[in-house]
């Protein structure tokens, strides 16, 4: 399945950490301007997939990886693309909110964007940020307070906003609600409906029913015999979970692992 | 059933015992110190110096401000290279190199102050025959520098990876990452090693005996032998007389109570209200 649009493709991608193989050629598109779920079973490979398309994945010791990462149409383990441009393109949100401990919430949103520019236009995109991310209204009279002091959802949002500032082409979440209560789990849903419209979402997620909420396309991905996590299939949301072409899709959709 | 219940009271009770015993020993050292040397301790002696055996009074003024210059300058000099040392082995912690500096910083952590002394005194005395406060800093610094590589490696080590990693997502560099993000992150735990590493030096006296010298007058250049308060405590107790016993107690009293608010600043800023 090709997407008409794609700026992130992925091809014959493997990852390694040290001697051991991760995962093991992934092919697959993130078509623009809608959410893409990465899910399978623990150990499948998908945070590691995730990891390797804004070469994070590489500040690990030993980690390393073959095949290659296209956006629009650049493979970005080889061309002059340095791999701070890569970061600035492809935004990331992690599992476990992680704000900057001592920072204020506006220095969090300010952090990614380059110190060069005018003060006012910093603050502009900071502000613009925090409303894209649906926390304006919450921390406008308290941006110099530490971020430490707000909630966990909140956090989250302001890590979201902060990824937000730096004014991404793809948006990479790992887990985003994984460590986050059922209603701050909706809002950050319900805000990743609202960002599809403008960015590219690829997200991990343990979760199949928040899958089947917010993504149009989802990837199944195992890990086999070998540990090697290798993509099964990868379709429109709505088939995945109601016709799968593949069994194995079909047994962890229906509970039978997993 | 029973002896079960035996045998643990009496574990129970040696443990607590033993544990209390360390801080017992503390108090008790701390109590007749306090004693002893409460009585010699007046406005004089933190502000005259020392006067001839015979006549009253005096104080330990001159040591006081020796060692404080001693000391800073060890702060200088042991500083900026056991805090880049440190984030050095957090970041670049693997293969041979960090492993034997590591291992090297530990040895010298063991070694015997009076050895450093000796060092510093080959070093830094013995060609230029004239003894300095410079060398007694650098025979501190050496004692210093062990504990700041350790206490820094370990604080930045002690940031969690989603912090470091949440920046490079960012498109920050590497230097950003560390300066901008982590180091500060890090910021309260290194400030206590710091602290720490200052209370290990302020009472050392072995390797002032052979470098600092120590004199009876005022002296502030620190290419000069200077004035130390635990070298003074050390002449004053060994000597014959009543009154300088009493000014070595005061003297002591003072050095406890240095490290004693050099700690409990350390406690202070590592506490959770210090973070916010």
């Amino acid at each position: 399945m090709i997407a008409l649009e794609a700026p992130l493709r992925v091809k014959a991608l493997s990852a390694y950490y040290g001697a051991r193989r991760a995962i093991a050629d992934v092919g697959m598109d993130f078509a623009k301007c809608s959410i893409t779920a990465l899910m399978g079973p623990s150990g499948c490979g998908k945070t590691t997939l995730l990891r390797c398309l804004n070469r994070i994945h590489e500040i690990l010791p030993g980690a390393r990886v073959e095949g290659e990462v296209l956006l629009d149409g650049e493979n970005v383990y080889e061309s002059g693309m340095s791999v701070i441009e890569l970061r600035r393109r492809i935004g990331m949100v992690f599992q476990r909110p992680n704000p900057f401990p001592t920072l204020s919430i506006l220095g969090n949103v300010l952090s990614g964007i380059p110190p060069g520019a005018p003060r006012r236009e910093r603050f502009a995109a900071a502000e613009k940020a925090l409303r894209s991310a649906a926390l304006w209204d919450e921390v406008k009279d308290k941006l110099q307070k530490s971020s430490m002091a707000l909630s966990l959802g909140q956090q989250q949002r302001l890590c979201i906003a902060r990824a937000l500032a730096v004014n991404p082409e793809v948006l990479l979440m790992d887990e985003p609600t994984g460590s986050l209560d059922p209603i701050s789990t909706l809002s950050i849903e319900e805000l990743m409906k609202v960002l599809a419209k403008r960015y590219t979402l690829a997200v991990v997620t343990h979760n199949m029913q928040q899958a089947a909420r917010v993504s149009d396309y989802a990837a199944f991905m195992l890990a086999g015999e070998d540990g090697v996590g290798r993509l099964v299939e990868m379709d429109e949301t709505s088939r995945i979970f109601t016709n799968p072409s593949d069994r194995r899709t079909e047994d962890y959709i229906t509970g039978r692992f997993g | 059933m029973r002896a079960r219940h035996i045998r643990s009271f009496i574990g129970t009770a040696l443990t607590a015992f033993c544990a209390s015993l360390g801080a017992v020993a503390l108090l008790l050292i701390f109590a007749y110190v306090l004693l002893q040397g409460f009585r010699a301790l007046n406005p004089a002696f933190v502000t005259q110096l020392p006067v001839p055996v015979g006549e009253s009074g005096g104080g330990v003024a001159n040591g006081i401000v020796g060692s404080a210059i001693t000391v800073a300058l060890a702060i200088v000099i042991a500083m900026p290279i056991g805090l880049l040392s440190g984030l050095f082995l957090a970041l670049f912690g693997r293969g041979w190199f960090p492993s034997v500096v590591r291992f090297l910083s530990d040895v010298l952590s063991g070694i015997p102050s009076i050895a450093i002394g000796l060092f510093a005194y080959i070093l830094f005395v013995a060609p230029f025959r004239h003894f300095s406060a410079l060398s007694a800093s650098f025979a501190f610094a050496m004692l210093m520098l062990p504990v700041i590589l350790r206490t820094s490696e370990d604080a930045v080590r002690s940031v969690p990876r989603e912090i470091r990693e949440g920046a490079l997502a960012l498109g920050m560099s590497e230097y950003a990452t560390t300066m901008r993000i982590v180091v500060p992150a890090a910021r309260s735990a290194i400030i206590t090693g710091l602290l720490l590493s200052i209370a290990r030096v302020t009472g050392e006296t072995a390797p002032l005996i052979f470098t600092a010298f120590g004199t009876p007058f005022w002296e502030l250049n620190p290419s000069n032998p200077m004035a130390q308060l635990p070298l003074q405590i050390f002449t004053y107790a060994i000597s014959a007389y009543q009154s300088w016993h009493q000014q070595a107690w005061a003297g002591a009293l003072l050095l406890i109570c240095a490290v004693f608010v050099l700690n409990v600043f350390a406690r202070l800023v590592l506490s959770p209200m210090a973070k916010r």
